[in-house]
């Protein structure tokens, strides 16, 4: 049923996941972290699990990384 | 405005700088006020030109999105300059601003041409919108049927419509947060609420594993 993969992907839900509000409130340090190179899912295990659920704050995230590793 | 503090110990220099010059009065403010304006349409634009392969706001509308973006973005790093504690570079607190005000700006827009109207229910896209390719549609039905039962029985009136909006109809969640007057935040958990209790309806009737798809 790998056809399924991504409904049950999207089902699954990461008690870590801390939510919109408190991840944009740190997006500005953990895109700082992953643009050193450091591990920012590491030192921020919900904000990982967020960004890997949230469509919205991913974009954010991409956008902010985008913006301070063009700059 | 709030004018910043004395520039927090440990800062790096480049942003100590823009503290510096920014809490100043007189040519030096003005100066730096337009350096980072700049910066920040340079941003935007970047931004929503980025986003506008899954936006229905296109064209001339685009740049407009994103000059607004940058002024809003401004007016409210200035107001918030207090509040930076030097936990990044100053840039880079000041550049979550503008890419925040892109998301909030672009779903505002969605409204004035959007590609499908709240309340669709357009359940018959649902297995493109998973990515289930046309030959898996037949032994996917059971399954994405179980699905709208438990949205339809099991669900609030509230995470019905909004897991009918986003997941189903494909509305993006900045929009449907403008459309409804509600934060991000609170539409991510009423979708975050919804996936869980879907997840253990399909467990508790079989349809899946708690590892994974149970195979029937």
């Amino acid at each position: 049923m790998s056809d399924l993969g991504r409904l049950e992907g999207f089902l699954r839900t990461d008690p870590r996941d801390v939510g919109c509000d408190e991840a944009l409130a740190v997006l500005h340090i953990y895109v700082e972290v992953v643009a050193a190179g450091g591990d920012a899912a590491g030192r921020y295990p919900g904000v990982a699990a967020h960004l890997t659920a949230c469509g919205p704050c991913a974009e954010d995230f991409a956008g902010l990384l985008l913006a301070v590793t063009s700059a | 405005m709030e004018r910043a503090r004395s520039p927090a110990k440990g800062l790096d220099d480049e942003s100590a700088g823009w503290l510096r010059r920014l809490g100043a009065d007189g040519g030096d403010r003005q100066a730096a006020e337009r350096e980072l304006h700049a910066r920040l349409v340079r941003i935007a634009l970047t931004e929503v030109r980025r986003r506008s392969v899954s936006s229905p706001v296109t064209g001339p509308e685009l740049d407009d999105v994103a000059h607004q973006a940058a002024g809003d973005a401004m007016f409210a790093i200035l107001a918030k300059l207090g509040d930076f504690r030097g936990e990044s570079r100053f840039t880079t607190w000041a550049y979550r601003f503008v890419i925040l005000e892109v998301s909030s700006k672009l779903g505002r827009h969605y409204w004035r041409n959007p590609p499908v109207a709240l309340d669709a229910g357009q359940w018959e896209r649902l297995p493109d919108r998973f990515g289930i390719d046309p030959a898996g549609h037949a032994e996917a039905a059971g399954v994405l049927a179980e699905v709208r039962r438990v949205v339809d029985d099991e669900l609030t009136a509230h995470q019905r419509r909004v897991f009918v909006a986003i997941v189903v109809d494909g509305i993006p969640l900045d929009a449907l947060a403008t459309e409804l007057g509600l934060r991000r935040n609170a539409l991510y958990k009423v979708i975050f609420d919804a996936r869980r209790k879907i997840r253990r309806a399909l467990v508790a009737n079989g349809y899946l594993e708690e590892s994974g798809w149970e195979q029937r």
